[in-house]
């Protein structure tokens, strides 16, 4: 057969039912994925400064627990979420501020009073006193928030997002 | 490359076989009316697409019923387009089946011995009304409450039985929360079901039989 230049009618409808049918699934396919991962790409960014109190009712050297809440629009839905974290004086002056939420798979630590450790129920995660691992799977020390004392009264900066 | 594969794939499962038959089919020559049929094979797989994505927001409450539709409509990203095209989609989908019937009927395409393809299509008909009866309901809003208010209240005047079908219908004497679930549930699960089952019916009649030619004058 001799090669043509021109296109043959059987290559012309090969090439745009191709073209039709890619441009086809491109407006179907597009929406169709970014309606599923919608939810998930709106960034919902939170930073706030929390307060937690004067600073003289948490006692020195014993973890206290704080909890608060905050309330976050999931979909159409207005949510209440849960913190709580542990206010540890080490001193009268420093203090540090733990989120209670392990750093393995995010189920929630409790401090022991009688063996002075943060334990996870999970997996069997024990954090010191001052939040370093010290036995089990977590991957790092437990997260803390960044804290300031003004006028006496305790803040923490809560950043998510 | 490619035919390679498509060569091992043919061996194994007799694709080419199945091209053959379903798509390659001799027809008679026949006119623009005779597409209905493919166009409602369509509709229906738009609907069940749509529909399924859909069910990714909704929620089946009268707590969250309305709020997830307004979700899907500013919330989501292209929700307004997947919701628009099941909206649409339903409206044309029971035209089309309808236009599709009467091609039948006129064209006398019913008769021996595609009785049984009429049969089915029959139930196809009477399942997408259902369709459409029950997922005029799903939004929740006052159109959809009084809709079924009104359309179950008719099923409700049947002669003996009427009472019985009102309350299987709203699931209780009032519309309520189970009714709108029986009617999610009978919109996603049971109607489908039939339907798909009648539809692979009604398309082994067409692949075994072929379709009829338009009638000759003196036929």
């Amino acid at each position: 057969m001799q090669k043509s230049h021109h296109l043959s009618r059987n290559e012309f409808v090969k090439i745009t039912v191709g073209a039709l049918g890619a441009v086809i699934a491109g407006v179907v396919g597009i929406p169709a994925v970014a309606y599923l991962l919608s939810p998930a790409l709106k960034n919902q960014a939170l930073d706030a400064w929390v307060p937690l109190g004067p600073l003289d009712i948490y006692p020195v050297g014993e973890p206290t627990m704080f909890t608060f809440t905050r309330s976050r629009v999931n979909g159409w839905e207005k949510n209440v979420y849960s913190y709580g974290v542990y206010v540890y004086r080490k001193n009268e002056a420093d203090v540090m501020v733990f989120s209670n939420v392990c750093t393995h798979l995010a189920c929630r630590v409790t401090f022991q009073g009688d063996t002075r450790e943060y334990d996870c129920p999970c997996h069997d995660a024990q954090f010191d006193i001052e939040g370093n691992v010290i036995g089990g799977p977590p991957p790092r020390p437990m997260d803390r928030y960044e804290s300031k004392v003004e006028e006496g009264l305790l803040s923490i900066r809560l950043l998510e997002g | 490359m490619f035919t390679k594969i498509m060569n091992w794939l043919d061996e194994r499962l007799g694709l080419r076989t199945i091209y053959n038959v379903t798509l390659d089919r001799k027809v008679p020559k026949v006119n623009w009316w005779f597409t209905l049929g493919s166009a409602s094979l369509f509709l229906f797989v738009m609907q069940a697409v749509t529909g399924i994505f859909l069910t990714v927001y909704y929620v089946p409450s009268p707590d969250h019923a309305y709020d997830s539709i307004q979700y899907i409509m500013t919330g989501v990203s292209y929700g307004w387009l997947i919701r628009g095209l099941h909206h649409w989609g339903a409206s044309l989908m029971v035209v089309v089946v309808f236009i599709h019937m009467l091609r039948t009927f006129f064209y006398a395409a019913y008769k021996f011995p595609r009785e049984l393809t009429w049969l089915t299509g029959v139930v196809l008909l009477l399942t997408t009304l259902g369709m459409g009866f029950t997922g005029y309901l799903l939004p929740w809003n006052q159109r959809a409450y009084w809709a079924t208010t009104v359309g179950t209240q008719i099923a409700g005047t049947a002669p003996v039985i009427g009472p019985l079908i009102l309350g299987v219908l709203r699931g209780g004497t009032d519309l309520s929360a189970v009714t709108l679930a029986r009617f999610f549930a009978v919109h996603i699960w049971f109607l489908p079901a039939v339907i798909g089952l009648m539809i692979g019916v009604h398309m082994y009649m067409i692949i075994r039989l072929g379709i009829s030619h338009i009638p000759d004058k003196d036929e």
